[in-house]
């Protein structure tokens, strides 16, 4: 059935002839009513589970060893183990999509919500709990529309509620919405937003959702993709699931490829079989580069992870490989750039999602990102300072201890990102900021020394008007000292 | 009258009793308000204060952080273009300079005729249909600067039926038959379902 095209339906999509697991029904323009559910196994899984031990589903799933599609790439059977035997515990599936770059859970919600209820009424049952929050992100109006009469239907047939089935199972599946804001992907700050809070990440530990989670009951916060996954592995067994991908990480996952290529779109691949350039120049993928032209940088994991380069080209994409390569899978958004793109302005509009969207809890995070984005932002206008490539850097390396993700990587002898990496704050948003800036420098600080340096000699230099900017000497002990000129006192 | 009407106080009920919590139910009835009134006022935080029993500082605590929000009256349609790194690499910026130019104002600024807000937004998960832009939270893909003042112009025209005025998200929403719910308690009452207490009672005097 596979067209190796574009879906007109399912905008950005495209129908490649790999083998499909989650995306198998978006060829039919109605995959997301019941009935075209019900007339391709659908909820059939669900039928069978009933019939087994919850912990046999739980065994099944962590056999198969399904792993986290947000972001982390955590064994979802695994976490699932991590819960304490207490009572009530909760579902919340994290639909909250939002990293630059990231586009998968939306078409899972929009085109085959029925698919991810069946996962969650599983993984309920997997875990003996009773209710669901189905948290979708506040922008996404069409997917809670798709959501709210899938779960509708979904009642009225027996498939969610009371007495599911028939059975004495009952699980209830809410559908609830944010409002705009990225960090409410992280889980704990999602289970704050769910608190009716703002969206503000907890500290780790002892915030263990699986343990103290929302209303600090045990919470497991699972994926939107990892959950679409489940009713098919229950169907064809683990075993089936491992016959695709690579053994540390079975199975298909969806992949965004945006940017330069010639055709972007939407792809569900085989994880460590396809490479970045078989997914870049293949003709079931993406078909090469806009205009014929060079790659200069990709990101291979949503904004948060470190670039990648045409050296990378030829690195399956699977978690540990990407990880051993020097960045992450992270969401499976890759932001592909040729040699048109202006690498300071790349890094610096990445840099500035970041400062928009800290939720300013922590000092280093909150004032950080701001400060690299101003000085980010003075170098591409051409009135950088000679120190500001140090300065950014020395201030990546306060949000980020041990200069993660790859500034001096190779001097130290690691071969892989460490996850979670070193971070002064609760969370890895201001972390993550760091990761564009140290892949730029070190690759095109050229680039960056250019900029700063464009202004023309007879123009003076721009000061924010009613500030001043005041050179402040710090002495390191050594007897060296060095301008801290962020510093920027309002006088 | 901007707190809640009747018939949104039974729709904010019928909300709240979805939820272990009423202050669960806070981001659902902000967005129910700002539907109701087109943005979300102070005697409609406080009503919802109420509804949920917080006080009114805690409900604007939480409207606060979250930018779809809007305490001061926006325009009827929120046209939001994407300018993040995918959308950039393919013309947002120009897309969106071309919009303030064609409305004549800045982001976070209303047309005089209350009809456009404009905002630059990050990733609207759209990107590989970049550069892309949402008007009233509905995508527009691929859009040239010509396709954008078509879309204008389809606005103003009210040839835009698929797009409600701001504040109205998903037109379907979730309904429980009480028959059909399951039960939700709060978390304090809550224990094992019997119906997985059982199962795991099989399964002991299966292994003994």
């Amino acid at each position: 059935m596979a067209t190796n095209d574009y879906v007109p339906h399912a905008a950005g999509y495209v129908d490649n002839t790999g083998p499909k697991i989650v995306t198998s029904r978006f060829h039919h323009r109605d995959s997301y009513t019941l009935e075209r559910y019900e007339a391709t196994n659908g909820y059939a899984a669900l039928r069978a589970v009933l019939q087994m031990q919850p912990t046999a589903v739980h065994e099944t799933i962590k056999e198969a060893v399904l792993l986290g599609r947000g972001g982390a790439g955590f064994p979802a059977g695994v976490k699932w183990g991590f819960m304490p035997p207490v009572w009530p515990r909760y579902l919340v599936v994290n639909g909250d999509e939002s990293e630059p770059g990231t586009y998968k859970d939306r078409l899972l919600m929009e085109r085959d919500p029925h698919q991810l209820i069946e996962g969650c009424i599983i993984t309920c049952f997997a875990l003996g709990l009773n209710t669901c929050f189905l948290y979708v992100r506040g922008e996404m109006a069409e997917a809670q529309e798709r959501i709210a009469e899938a779960l509708n239907d979904a009642y009225a047939s027996g498939y969610v509620g009371k007495n599911i089935c028939g059975t004495d199972v009952s699980i209830d599946v809410v559908l609830t919405w944010g409002a705009g804001a990225y960090i409410v992907g992280e889980e704990t700050a999602l289970i704050e937003s769910l608190e009716g809070n703002r969206g503000m990440p907890r500290l780790k530990p002892p915030f263990f959702p699986a343990a103290k989670g929302l209303y600090m009951k045990p919470t497991i916060v699972n994926n939107v993709e990892t959950l679409a996954n489940i009713p098919w592995i229950i169907l064809n067994g683990p075993n089936a699931y491992k016959e695709f991908g690579s053994e540390k990480s079975p199975g298909t996952r969806m992949v965004a490829v945006s940017g330069h290529v010639n055709r972007p779109g939407v792809y569900e691949i085989e994880q460590g079989v396809v490479t970045y350039r078989d997914l870049f120049y293949g003709d079931n993928f993406c078909q090469g580069m806009r205009d014929g032209n060079e790659l200069k940088m990709f990101i291979p994991g949503g904004g948060s992870s470190p670039w990648f380069f045409e050296e990378q080209l030829d690195v399956p994409i699977e978690g540990s490989l990407i990880s051993a390569a020097g960045s992450m899978a992270g969401s499976g958004a890759i932001v592909v750039m040729d040699e048109t793109t202006d690498a300071v302005k790349a890094c610096l509009r990445v840099v500035r999602f970041f400062a928009r969207e800290s939720c300013g809890k922590c000092t280093p995070c909150r004032e950080g990102t701001t400060w690299e984005e101003k000085i980010l932002q003075r170098i591409y206008n051409g009135h950088g300072r000679p120190s500001d490539i140090d300065l950014l850097l020395d201030i990546g390396s306060q949000i980020s201890p041990g200069e993660y993700p790859v500034a001096a990587w190779a001097e130290k002898g690691l071969t892989a990102v460490p996850f979670p990496p070193k971070q002064t704050t609760i969370c890895p948003l201001g972390p993550s900021s760091v990761a564009p800036i140290t892949s730029a420098i070190r690759r095109f600080r050229h680039e960056f020394e250019a900029k700063m340096t464009a202004r023309p000699a007879d123009e003076p230099e721009l000061r924010p008007a009613g500030e001043t900017w005041v050179a402040v000497e710090i002495a390191d002990g050594a007897g060296n000292t060095s301008d801290v000129e962020a510093a920027e006192v309002h006088s | 009258m901007s707190r809640l009407d009747a018939s949104n106080v039974l729709l904010a009920r019928e909300i709240i009793a979805r939820y272990p919590r009423p202050k669960s139910a806070m981001i659902p009835l902000l967005h129910l308000s700002q539907q109701q009134n087109g943005h979300v006022t102070n005697e409609a935080m406080e009503h919802i204060a109420e509804l949920i029993g917080v006080t009114p500082a805690e409900v604007l605590g939480t409207c606060s952080f979250y930018e779809m929000f809007k305490r001061e009256p926006v325009g009827r349609y929120m046209v939001n273009i994407c300018t993040n790194i995918s959308c950039q690499l393919l013309g947002g910026e120009e897309l969106l300079h071309h919009a303030e130019e064609t409305l004549g104002i800045k982001p976070g600024g209303t047309t005089e005729d209350g009809l456009f807000t404009l905002e630059d937004v990050e990733c609207i998960a759209a990107c590989t249909e970049a550069p892309c832009l949402q008007i009233n939270y509905r995508y527009e893909n691929r859009v040239s600067l010509g396709r954008f003042d078509e879309i204008i112009a389809e606005v103003r025209g009210g040839k835009r039926a698929d797009v409600p005025t701001h504040g109205t998200l998903a037109r379907i929403r979730q309904h429980i038959d009480p028959d059909r719910l399951a039960g939700i308690e709060p978390p304090e009452v809550a224990g094992v379902p019997p119906w997985f207490a059982s199962r795991q009672d099989e399964a002991k005097e299966e292994t003994a």
